[in-house]
């Protein structure tokens, strides 16, 4: 059990600037997700940490430990690969047990702690199979069984689930938190996808280009995201864009935009009285456009045309043309709509996010 | 099922020591030096220095028991002048194209051929090698017998088909002894190109020939427009290969004719012996072997760099 | 198959296919044949009206036994089984650690190492057997089976390195990685894990590397004088030819009991040959 304080850490690949000062303190008995697109440094950070890649600048400190200077087997960590890395001419007790032989532990102890993890994981039948006779499923719960028999400090998730099935990865999912729950160890997870992240972290932490975006709890970064990226990285569909002017018109500001002319409620209007003439960013999620009923007092309303309808089920999408750009909205399944039909979208007053222009920050 | 024994219940207090050895060890840079430093010892001393040895050797006029004196360039310049050495340059470089350009042919052909599906055919493959691996010198030897004058087996056959009338002297005659030999070099290396090309055949997708023979592409288009461009690296590869060995031959050669009949058959590394060996004059022989590299050098340069901008692609 | 009327399968297919394998095979016929033929039978010249070719009415085993018997051959067959085995041995050792380290380690020289290793495995024996044999005399191991076995690793470690960095390229790094994490150093993890995987790898390229051994001539020839150290090629060629007359029987028996050993791994080994022999050309 240990938390994992990660100062000022920089990587250098040559030229390439991968890792730009990431400062991040994982508590005790935390999950912390890294999430971010591809290429933003999360797998080289987690590498970092489990010290397959060398630390350019900066500090990694395993409990109260600098690391820095430690081999992968020194480190009392664990990792769980996304090809799982099991390895082909052992079974799968002899997978789990490879690391305590490392470590010499006693026989007996070896083949306890096996069984253990084996049956949390409910792979009993299976420790005698070797990797190429098991299922892709099957060979996850392997991989995390090898980790978990260590007993380590903490454990590392490298997108374990993205080579699983979708149906099988919403299982997994399931699994891994309920593990997690149990055993209690610190975890850090790297992953791609937000869902990953808004379902399994108790912090989450978005990356991009090497730079930390933001870092919080899931529905912190859901409710108030701290610059357009993370806005648009987290949530699916992903929150509408449009770019406005801010305008007085007598007293009381304006959003103003291609084919979008607002007023603002006061609570926003305080927000945003230093931008008066400036351009910004609106945001607005889809699930926060509605269809206007009747005419709404407040003026937020967006005249839009309907250009795509999709059907999910449970809600309905309606890709729709609003002046000269586009935006989602979704909806509930029981609305009637027809493509090409105009249509009133409400925007809800508290779930108006704006975003510089420039610098991208939350306003 | 109590979960706290399978948590650790420890704060991470801290590591292990550990010997020099070892750290020294995990350390990629010196582990790489400790892996290859038996290689690079035995490379060193026997290719190396050898190597070095021998440029010493070709420009000092030692012999056997006699060490030489700095003689700049006067080997090479005698062996410019020497006719036979030029024989020998000129046979060489016959031998080597002839013999490669029906390698590859025959070999293409085999490889086609045993692309198929067909009964026996892991068996045929098997069987197909045979010439690449039996001892050289000793298979040579068989077709020395095949090819002697009197008791040619191949001049029996020959004449009992109608063919010849009177015996051929395979390696006595000197307008034939070259082609002799070249015969049994391409015999020897045919199964080589063959498998090897049929390797190469194999890992081209089947898919794409369905789709050019529905375009309407006839079979030698097909083999022309998809299979050969595909097939290139893996030729080039395998040329690589065979033009050094073949360029620098000697058991064959020295098996069959021992470079005669009046030379006709001299090839440089023969003659190497002949000359270094043979009547021990050490430096000239170097000079005769070192004379190889110029030649040797441009075919690895221009192939390696035909690779790398194939591999680009 | 080939698709259309029976005849095309048959000039296209079966005819060439079989005239390859009959040329291809049949100076190993004519191998076997000489060494059970009588003498009599052998020294009929071909234009003389009772010669069989291809088969012999009155086998003998006289050319064999005269061989085992009568020369030294069962020694060089020994001579060359420990030349063979020994450089095998060393060149393996070798070639793994440095295919290992070529392929898997991250450290400056190690593109420009590879190359050097692909350069040295095209320099011909015929380039380097003058200057060498003075060095070998330098260092008193003439005509002993080391100057060979000291030598042969100089082609053979070049050919396993190449064969073998195919193999362990094909070895995920993850497997690494994660043994390393477990508990292994870099060492053990390169013994427990990626040595067992790449067994039929390390085979392919010791088979090979035996025939090879088997096959040399020229160092052979070279460093070696006395008929005990012979090696089965030079012994043969050299031996069996008593003035300028070539004993047949003997020279064709002494041919096809050389060959058998390798015939024999051979036939047991075949796809690790192929797999060895496409490895080295796809790199």
């Amino acid at each position: 059990m240990a938390r994992v304080v990660i100062r000022n850490l920089n990587k250098m690949y040559n030229e390439v600037h991968a890792v730009k000062g990431v400062n991040l303190e994982i508590r005790d008995r935390e999950f912390v997700v890294l999430v971010g697109p591809s290429g933003c440094g999360k797998t080289t950070t987690l590498r970092m940490v489990a010290g397959l890649e060398s630390i350019t600048s900066g500090e990694i400190l395993i409990g109260e430990t600098v690391v820095n200077d430690l081999p992968p087997m020194d480190r009392d960590i664990a990792m769980v690969f996304q090809n799982y890395a099991l390895y082909p001419h052992m079974s799968v007790h002899d997978n789990m047990a490879f690391g305590l032989k490392m470590r010499k532990f006693a026989r007996p102890e070896i083949d306890r702690r096996v069984r253990d993890a084996a049956d949390i994981l409910g792979i009993q039948t299976l420790l005698e199979r070797k990797p190429r006779q098991l299922s892709g499923g099957q060979r996850q719960r392997v991989a995390l069984g090898r980790a978990i028999v260590r007993h380590p400090q903490v454990f590392l998730f490298d997108e374990p689930l993205s080579n699983l099935d979708a149906k099988l990865r919403v299982q997994m999912r399931v699994e891994l938190k309920k593990i997690h729950d149990r055993l209690g160890t610190t975890a850090i997870y790297v992953t791609h996808d937000q869902v990953e992240a808004m379902t399994l972290g108790d912090r989450v932490v978005v990356m991009r280009d090497g730079l930390v975006q933001q870092v919080g709890e899931p529905l912190d970064l859901y409710n108030e995201p701290a610059n357009r990226f993370v806005a648009g990285f987290i949530g699916s569909p992903g929150m509408n864009f449009a770019s406005v002017r801010v305008t007085d018109e007598g007293g009381a500001l304006l959003a103003v935009g291609d084919g979008i002319r607002l007023k603002l409620p006061s609570a926003v209007a305080a927000r945003l009285k230093d931008y008066a003439g400036r351009d910004v960013t609106l945001g607005i999620r889809p699930e926060d456009l509605r269809l206007a009923s009747g005419e709404g007092a407040n003026g937020l309303n967006l005249d839009a045309v309907v250009e795509v309808i999709e059907r999910l089920g449970s809600e309905i999408l309606l890709d729709v043309k609003v002046g000269g750009g586009s935006m989602v909205a979704a909806v509930e399944p029981t609305v009637r709509a027809k493509v090409r039909e105009q249509l009133r979208l409400a925007l809800n007053p508290e779930r108006l996010h704006f975003f510089d222009a420039h610098s991208e920050a939350a306003i | 099922m109590a979960v706290s024994h399978l948590v650790s219940q420890s704060a991470f207090t801290g590591v292990r020591r550990r010997g020099v050895a070892t750290r020294l060890l995990e350390d990629e840079r010196w582990l790489a030096a400790a892996l290859l430093a038996p290689t690079a010892i035995l490379l060193g001393l026997f290719i190396a220095y050898p190597f070095a040895e021998g440029v010493w050797l070709s420009v000092i006029d030692a012999r056997v028991g006699v060490p030489g004196h700095f003689v700049g360039l006067a080997n090479f310049a005698t062996l410019w002048n020497d006719s036979i050495f030029r024989v020998a340059v000129w046979n060489t470089f016959i031998y080597t194209a002839v013999a490669t350009v029906f390698k590859l042919g025959l070999g293409l052909w085999l490889a086609l051929l045993l692309n198929r599906n067909f009964r026996g055919k892991a068996f045929t493959r098997a069987f197909i090698l045979l010439p690449f691996i039996i001892p050289t010198v000793l298979s040579t030897f068989a077709w020395k017998w095949m090819f002697d004058p009197t008791f040619s087996v191949i001049n029996w056959s020959l004449f009992h088909l109608g063919v010849i009338h009177a015996r051929i002297n395979w390696l006595g005659d000197p307008g034939l002894a070259l082609i002799s030999v070249i015969i049994v070099n391409v015999w020897r290396g045919v199964p080589f190109f063959a498998i090897s090309l049929l390797a190469g055949l194999q890992t081209i997708n089947p898919e794409l020939q369905e789709a050019a023979a529905i375009d309407g592409a006839r079979a030698w288009q097909r083999f022309w427009h998809v299979t050969w461009p595909l097939l290139l690296p893996v030729t080039m590869v395998v040329m690589l290969f065979s033009i050094i060995q073949t360029f620098a031959d000697f058991q064959l050669v020295y098996v069959l004719t021992g470079g005669g009949p009046a030379n006709a058959t001299q090839l440089f590394a023969t003659y190497a012996y002949q000359i270094g060996v043979g009547t021990g004059l050490l430096s000239q022989g170097a000079a005769i072997s070192l004379a190889m590299f110029p030649f040797l050098l441009i075919v690895v340069v221009v192939q390696l760099l035909y690779i790398r901008r194939v591999e680009v692609h | 198959m080939i698709e259309g009327a029976k005849w095309r399968r048959w000039v296209f297919f079966y005819i060439p296919l079989g005239a390859f394998i009959f040329w291809l095979l049949f100076p190993f016929y004519w191998m076997l044949v000489t060494s059970v033929r009588p003498d009599r039978e052998l020294y009929r010249p071909w234009m003389a009206p009772n010669y069989t070719p291809f088969w012999t009415a009155h086998p003998t085993l006289e050319h064999i036994t005269d061989l085992l018997t009568g020369t030294l051959f069962l020694r060089w067959m020994a001579n060359t089984l420990f030349i063979a085995c020994v450089s095998t041995l060393i060149s393996l050792f070798c070639g793994v650690l440095a295919g290992y380290a070529l392929s898997r380690l991250r450290f400056r020289f190690a593109g420009t190492l590879g190359t050097g290793i692909f350069i040295t495995y095209l320099v011909p024996q015929t380039l380097l057997f003058i200057p060498l044999a003075d060095i070998i005399r330098k260092f008193q191991l003439g005509d002993t089976p080391w100057a060979l076995i000291l030598t042969y690793p100089t082609f053979l470690i070049p050919f396993c390195t190449w064969l073998l960095m195919g193999y362990f390229k094909a070895i995920p790094r993850e497997l690494e990685e994660c043994a390393r994490i477990d508990g292994a150093t870099r060492w053990k993890a390169m013994l427990y894990i990626i040595m067992p995987i790449a067994v039929p790898g390390i085979l392919s390229a010791g088979i090979f590397a035996f025939t090879l051994s088997w096959n040399e001539y020229i160092y052979a020839l070279v460093f070696l004088s006395s008929a005990e150290q012979k090696t089965v090629s030079v012994g043969v060629t050299s031996e069996l030819v008593r003035g300028d007359v070539f004993y047949w029987g003997q020279l064709m028996a002494g041919a096809l009991l050389g060959s058998i050993p390798i015939a024999v791994i051979y036939s047991f080994f075949v796809e690790y040959y192929v797999a060895g022999l496409t490895g080295s050309v796809k790199g």
